[in-house]
């Protein structure tokens, strides 16, 4: 068996196990710890490891989902964070978690992480919660919501002529297809493609407003090999971010993510699989142009953010997906994406490979 | 004794409102005043471009920018999005057209609604310009919208300006409100509907044993389920208090008063009560309490003295 073929880090370092909820359009039985707890126990179990041998948690949510403040402090009940553990929040999707983790596990201070991330927007209405996070000044007082800023961007992609609406139809149907073999996922098979949501976005450009959990447990070196057969290494990783002025930037593209991809040597050797986080079938379109994938690549076998995409844990989902596929052997070299902000203002990138057969 | 059904599941509305008082930069104040005065204002950027709605800092140089100049109230749509069902708190409240506009004499765009028709009328590339507000106060809204305009662009481009307004606006007041339906999950849906039969009942951890009141649903040392329900009290042990000197707003509570963290009987972790019927300089750790409910109250009002002799210290050292 040989090591990571492109490793520039420090140290070798991969994800060894993967869980999620079922992603659900309500959990209004469950508080926020008790949805978490089943899978934090499940990610664990793979490896055999317990809570209280991890070098480092972190974690990835925001408040104003559930509108509950400090609510990752209840759910780290469900972690067993006594006595006390080392451990970390980002209020970010949990691929930012986990990047943090994985920078922990490169400094040496940890040599197995857990990073779980959950979003229950089932209380609230995301659309109206996600205009607070725009810029307070010149944005937020309009209340423009996500799908209205993702069909700006879909209008301008239109307008350059990269995209139609029978394509963006396309992919959404290709998405919920794909989901039809993914137990978890929120909207499978086939889904009408519906009215306007707002134009040119109809609700099968739109993802699944639902509740859901992820967790990967990352680890170091031989100790990865020892917890997973076939562990993902992560062979490279980085993000980026740009300008939130919306009319600052050209909406078709994605530099952040292009350059997130060279950073973490996508284009060193081509991928089988990618798993975009894409919420809105238009932002597929932008993705796959930055990150310059054939048709010969995997895109969301998963069914993507388009079948399930909860709040928060979409984008590590998108890494724990490609991950998985690497556990079983279906794939051997993957790109995992991650996003936040909104028209894709801020992009992760991952290249996962697994060793050679 | 037959299956009791799951418990109906709690629902209540939440609402969170949070109104930030926000200043403003220099460059911040002269756009927001302008629009005040019915100026559109923006800012030139390090490599030449003009920058509306201006920014503080240049977005490519980080370097502080600071020369304005003064754009059209006309301007050219660079792409759109129709609105059919607007929103609250949304520009318009009839169907209109998100749009990002281009102003003549700037290099970058501005959302705002465009009021049109219908989807028909709007197209990429078409003229509009400003709607002001009736009533202006220095907040991006005194842009009520934009309309179509058929005319064309000025000839001059961008004039300096110096951003000097009479009673210039430094600071807006950023409204927000959210509305959420809060359910409560399943331990603690457990936990009220006992105490609406004035019980009390909280969670044992199968692992450490340690019953937790109110119960979150997980033991936090152990990182597991707490399943079996426990009922406890309805006495308890003061563990420790303190005197309240201070009242609090919309509180018919005389002040002063204790305020004591209660230790119930058979938990395992002490919740917090006042503590009533007796003299403030009067309460001491080990005190023995009961709840008082009142008529209709969903929790106890407060705990009271049971008279019985003060629980020795080694029973509760453990729960301060
Ligand atoms: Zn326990």
């Amino acid at each position: 068996m040989t090591g990571p073929r492109t490793s520039r880090y420090a140290r070798d370092v991969a994800v060894v196990a993967f869980a999620q909820s079922d992603h659900l359009r309500r959990t209004d039985e469950l508080s926020e710890v008790e949805m978490v707890m089943p899978v934090l126990h499940q990610v664990l179990a793979a490896t055999g490891l317990k809570a209280g041998e991890i070098g480092f948690t972190c974690s990835g949510s925001s408040d104003y989902l559930a509108g509950r403040a400090f609510s990752f402090t209840m759910t780290l009940d469900g972690v067993g964070a006594w006595p006390p553990i080392s451990e970390s929040h980002v209020e970010m999707d949990g691929a930012w978690a986990l990047y943090e983790a994985w920078v922990k596990i490169q400094t040496g201070e940890a040599d197995t992480a857990l990073v779980y991330s959950y979003g229950k927007s089932s209380p609230g209405s995301v659309r109206d919660v996600l205009t607070r996070q725009l810029d307070p000044y010149y944005l937020a007082p309009l209340w423009p919501d996500s799908v209205a800023l993702a069909a700006l961007q879909a209008q301008a992609l239109v307008d350059a002529g990269e995209t139609d609406e029978p394509a963006l139809a396309a992919i959404a149907a290709r998405s919920r297809a794909d989901a039809g073999a993914n137990p978890h996922a929120q909207l499978r098979g086939a889904v009408p493609q519906g009215d306007y949501q707002v134009r040119p976005l109809r609700t099968g450009d739109c993802p699944p407003v639902g509740d859901g959990v992820a967790a990967v447990v990352l680890a170091a070196g031989d100790l990865a090999r020892q917890l997973c057969d076939r562990p993902a290494w992560i062979t490279g990783i980085d993000h980026r971010i740009e300008a939130h002025g919306l009319g600052l930037r050209d909406l078709t593209d994605s530099p952040s993510t292009r350059i997130a991809a060279q950073r973490a040597g996508l284009f060193d050797a081509p991928v089988d699989t990618a798993e975009l986080h894409a919420p809105f079938s238009s932002q597929e379109v932008v993705l796959r142009k930055a990150l310059g994938l054939g048709d010969t690549v995997a895109v969301n076998p998963s069914g993507g953010a388009l079948a399930a995409n909860p709040m928060m844990a979409a984008g590590l989902i998108r890494i724990g997906e490609a991950a998985a596929r690497i556990h079983r052997g279906a794939s051997d070299r993957a790109v995992a994406h991650a996003t936040s902000g909104p028209c894709l203002q801020q992009n992760l990138v991952a290249v996962l490979e697994g060793d050679t057969r | 004794m037959t299956a009791a059904s799951p418990p109906e599941v709690l629902r209540a509305p939440l609402v969170v409102e949070f109104p930030f008082t926000r200043s403003l930069g220099p460059v911040q104040s002269a756009f927001l005043t302008g629009l005040r005065d019915g100026v559109v204002l923006g800012v030139k950027t390090s490599d030449g471009r003009v920058a509306v709605p201006p920014v503080e800092y240049d977005p490519v140089t980080s370097e502080e920018i600071r020369e304005l100049v003064e754009v059209a109230a006309t301007g050219t749509v660079t792409t759109w999005a129709w609105n059919d069902r607007p929103r609250p708190q949304q520009p318009l409240g009839t169907p209109f057209a998100w749009v990002l506009v281009k102003l003549d004499g700037a290099d970058t765009a501005l959302l705002h609604a465009l009021d049109a028709p219908g989807p028909d009328a709007v197209r990429t590339g078409m003229r509009v310009r400003v709607r002001w507000a009736a009533e202006r106060t220095g907040a991006i809204t005194d842009i009520a919208c934009f309309e179509p305009y058929d005319g064309p662009a000025p000839k001059a481009g961008p004039a300096p300006h110096d951003g000097v307004f009479q009673d210039p606006v430094t600071g807006i007041v950023a409204e927000a409100r959210l509305d959420y339906v809060y359910s409560p999950g399943r331990a603690q849906t457990a936990y009220i509907n006992a105490l609406s039969e004035q019980r009390t009942v909280g969670e044992r951890c199968p692992s450490c044993h340690k019953v937790y009141v109110p119960p979150r649903g997980a033991c936090p040392t152990c990182g597991v389920a707490t399943t079996d329900q426990v009922e406890v009290g309805p006495a308890g042990t003061v563990t420790t208090f303190c005197i309240v000197n201070i009242k609090a707003k919309n509180l018919d509570i005389e002040v002063p008063y204790v305020y004591a963290h209660i230790a119930l009987d058979g938990a395992g972790l002490a919740l917090h009560g006042r503590i009533g019927g007796i003299p403030y300089d009067q309460v001491r750790m080990g005190l023995r309490v009961e709840p008082v409910w009142t008529e209709g109250g969903r929790y106890p009002d407060h705990y009271r003295p049971t008279g019985e002799p003060d629980a020795d210290y080694d029973a509760y050292k453990e729960l301060i």
